[in-house]
């Protein structure tokens, strides 16, 4: 969806503004808001590209006026009503009007060290064939869906070189929705600044991007 | 931007919480007592980002590539792999790439629609990583980014932003940085700064302040 969230070669937004000796947290409503999005997605009703999904509808003034913990605590109780664990009456009072549906288990303690280390793996180990090969000159499709992707508005219409295949991954347009793999090969890609950003972009530079095989076309 | 800047309108004594602090607050308890999370569990999920999984994992990596030339080309050729034997893997590093500065090319790395960052290997990300204004201008104007942070690079030097848009996780590996000759591995880690494998700064001199 083109939200706020797509921000690449936006202006306006000021300096930087590094935090030296920056703490990990800044809040202790951070820590819990972190720790919880991680846990309850432990329940396994939503897999990462639901929960961006979640975050990028979050309205964009708003997306705009907050932090990136507000944005993971708006996906988080956008998902758990959505997905049917807590209901919106629940969520506005902060009271359990009845017990977890069956069968959920939850993250325990002596589990946190072996999911972490685990991770969730987003390569597909199956044999698709790839469309595309580095040294390939490609255009990313201009499109603008609705749902979830992740080509960048910045992007999208540019053409690129491949500069190397990443193997086969799950396509997040699909994976957002229901849950749907769709097997496809992710490359990087090369886009030379002066494409992206006319002259105005360095000489020498360029961007490299991650992009599945359904967003680009040969060019 | 921040959660800091609301609500300063009380007038009570005592700080107000704020509405992010409140619901944060209440939906825990909530999950609490539905039996969906568990307390102990997210003090674990803390603990481990706070004290265990940080830029110092990064930074033994990359003391050890500069030693190590085998271990650098496998690193180069197998991220994930030359990451893992290390003790580094798992979530938001389950595909690595590491991406060599020379005096040619700098590399350096955002995430422009979110703000995905190589956890194994540098911990959870600084707010500047985050938020709009490093995300909405990495990848039009790398250069004057990078001269905030104090990097200013030759001409000649190509840079290349890294935009992390699928599940791969990129390593910038720093150049060693001149007068280390003889250094040991640790001490070596010592001058590998989290902005240097972001690609946002270069590696400390030895003498350097840190």
């Amino acid at each position: 969806m083109n939200g706020a969230h797509d921000l690449g070669g936006m202006h306006g937004f000021g300096p930087i503004d590094p935090e030296p000796n920056e703490p990990v947290f800044h809040a202790e409503w951070e820590e819990r808001c972190f720790a919880t999005t991680l846990a309850a997605g432990f329940l396994g009703r939503w897999n990462i590209d639901m929960s961006r999904f979640a975050r990028e509808r979050m309205p964009p003034v708003e997306y705009l006026q907050t932090g990136y913990y507000e944005h993971w605590l708006h996906g988080l109780e956008t998902l758990l009503v959505e997905r049917g664990l807590v209901s919106a009456e629940e969520l506005a009072s902060g009271r359990a009007a009845g017990p977890a549906e069956p069968g959920l288990r939850k993250l325990g303690a002596d589990q946190v060290l072996s999911v972490i280390f685990k991770g969730g793996k987003a390569r597909v180990h199956e044999d698709v064939p790839a469309k595309l090969a580095p040294g390939d000159r490609v255009r990313v499709r201009n499109h603008h869906p609705y749902g979830h992707t992740r080509a960048p508005r910045y992007v999208r219409g540019h053409v690129g070189t491949i500069d190397r295949d990443h193997g086969v991954f799950v396509f997040p347009d699909t994976h957002a929705v229901d849950g749907q793999k769709k097997p496809q090969h992710v490359y990087a890609v090369r886009f030379e600044a002066r494409e992206l950003w006319g002259p105005q972009g360095g000489r020498r530079d360029a961007v490299y991007l991650d992009l599945w095989d359904d967003y680009l076309d040969p060019a | 931007m921040s959660e800091h800047d609301h609500h300063h309108d009380h007038d009570h004594d005592h700080p107000r919480l704020t509405d992010a602090e409140l619901r944060v607050r209440a939906l825990e308890s909530l999950l609490v007592e539905k039996g969906l999370v568990d307390r102990p569990a997210l003090d674990a999920l803390i603990d481990l980002y706070e004290t265990k999984v940080g830029p110092r994992n990064g930074a033994q990596v990359v003391a050890r590539a500069w030693i190590d030339p085998a271990y650098k080309a496998w690193l180069l050729r197998d991220a994930t792999a030359a990451i893992a034997e290390m003790g580094f893997r798992g979530r938001q590093g389950e595909d690595m790439v590491a991406l060599e500065n020379t005096p040619g090319v700098h590399n350096m790395v955002v995430c422009t629609l979110c703000s995905c960052y190589p956890w194994t290997v540098l911990g959870l990300p600084p707010v500047w990583y985050k938020s709009a204004p490093y995300r909405s201008r990495a990848v039009i104007e790398p250069r004057a980014v990078l001269a905030e942070f104090g990097v200013v690079l030759p001409e000649e030097t190509e840079v290349r932003v890294w935009d992390s848009t699928a599940e791969l996780r990129y390593l910038v590996l720093p150049m060693r940085p001149e007068g280390t000759a003889g250094m040991d591995v640790e001490q070596l880690a010592e001058l590998v700064t989290r902005d240097s494998m972001i690609g946002t700064g270069v590696a400390r001199r030895p003498g350097d302040a840190s």
